[in-house]
């Protein structure tokens, strides 16, 4: 299907829906592995809010573009190009200090732009990120009290969490960019404007570090590319796992 | 409608009220707040609208087939049973009943905050147990999307909540 024939909103909701998706997948993998008891229900429980949340905007993407594509179809048959998601939810878990920053950043920045969803004039957008916005303020003060854990633990922990910054640092640009979102969509109240976001988050995360000795760096290099589908081998990664049933049995059902 | 047919909607109406949560069967859907509505069509279709609790919540598909074959038993053979989202499903849709079901099955019922506030942290449970308020929590996350764990400090016993957002 041609691109530019697309309605806006799949544009939309494909790119939410992939965030989540990717970012469910990534989290998940910390299930088994987690520090703590309390912290593997909490890792299996993020990962199944957001896989909930990448249904439904999957889910809705493909009602709107009309061409029969279901959720299924969306995360088990598209190509490592077409997915929509920003890099920062792709990277792989090589620490549980980089895990929770990640998601400090990725969770503020989702209740911040759910909110503002929430009022869409489109009903269903509105629908789905009312929902979704609850369970992300949710995860956003799990997060907040490990990165307090964290940040006053040892100076290993402290250590581990710098190299986090310093790594995410890197994709914070391009998470907090929202030129991506189609002017027509900011225009008919689909999408409320997102003008104050990237000051918004930064000031959930300087509150958060506020009384800690971590600071999130300028970056040297800034990624970007991943809402027109351009993707690294950490995607491959994923959704070579992702994927992987629905390609050894196509169509296969409960 | 007919009377007959007034009489065949109220009963789909007590059928579906009375199928309950796949986790929590001790709660049905409606006290819940999870069944929207039961439409009886002129054609004889069955139309059943339920929402979810949380956006991953797994038990959906299951409330949807519960559904469908209580409602088969009792005679209905085309139902169709959607889920909607809007508006989006909160605690404070848990009837009175449901709260009460929910304390005496030892679950303690959801903290429901005032519209527009933030997110509320919650403190002083009662516990379900004994009743004490000296409770705090131990995990944010429980068993199910719904719940977190807590532990009372008088009886000394831990205790699901049903998470309050």
């Amino acid at each position: 299907m041609n691109g530019a024939s697309l309605p806006a909103i799949v544009t939309l909701a494909m790119a939410l829906g992939d965030d989540a998706l990717i970012l469910s997948e990534r989290t998940s993998e910390l299930i088994m592995r987690a520090p703590t008891l309390e912290e593997e229900l909490a890792v299996a429980n993020i990962s199944l809010d957001l896989l909930g949340q990448a249904r439904n905007w999957l889910t809705l993407a493909g009602e709107k573009e009309g061409c029969g594509r279901d959720e299924n179809a969306l995360a088990y048959q598209r190509e490592p190009a077409d997915f929509r998601h920003c890099h920062i939810v792709e990277l792989p878990n090589d620490d549980f200090a980089f895990t929770v920053l990640r998601l400090l950043m990725t969770s503020a920045y989702s209740t911040l732009l759910l909110k503002r969803l929430s009022q869409s004039s489109e009903p269903d957008v509105a629908a789905i990120a009312a929902k979704s916005h609850k369970e992300s303020v949710y995860h956003l003060n799990h997060t907040r009290m490990w990165v307090d854990v964290l940040t006053h633990g040892t100076e290993e922990s402290m250590q581990r969490l710098t190299e986090a910054a310093h790594t995410l640092s890197s994709y914070v640009d391009e998470l907090l960019d929202v030129s991506w979102i189609p002017d027509e969509l900011i225009a008919d109240g689909t999408c409320p404007a997102m003008d104050s976001i990237a000051a918004d988050w930064r000031a959930i995360i300087s509150s958060t570090l506020a009384e800690t000795d971590l600071v999130v760096p300028e970056s040297r290099w800034n990624s970007k590319g991943g809402r027109s589908g351009q993707f690294s081998e950490h995607l491959l990664e994923v959704l070579t796992r992702l994927q992987s049933v629905h390609r050894a049995h196509p169509g296969a059902t409960w | 409608m007919l009377a007959d047919d007034d009489q065949r909607h109220r009963l789909a109406r007590e059928v579906a009220a009375s199928v309950v949560d796949p986790e929590i069967p001790v709660l049905t859907l409606e006290d819940l707040g999870v069944l929207r509505d039961v439409e009886l069509h002129e054609d004889g279709r069955l139309s059943v609208r339920i929402t979810p609790t949380y956006s991953g919540c797994p038990a959906v598909e299951i409330m949807k087939s519960d559904l469908a074959s209580a409602l088969s038993a009792a005679g209905f053979d085309r139902v169709e049973v959607s889920v909607e989202l809007a508006p989006a499903w909160g605690p404070e849709l848990i009837s009175e009943a449901g709260r009460q079901k929910l304390f005496d099955y030892g679950i303690a019922p959801p903290v429901v905050s005032t519209p527009g506030s933030s997110v509320p942290v919650t403190i002083g449970l009662r516990c379900p147990q004994c009743g004490s308020t000296r409770t705090s929590q131990t995990s944010a996350f429980g068993a199910t999307a719904c719940k977190s764990l807590w532990k009372c400090r008088s009886c000394m016993e831990v205790f699901e909540h049903f998470k309050s957002i």
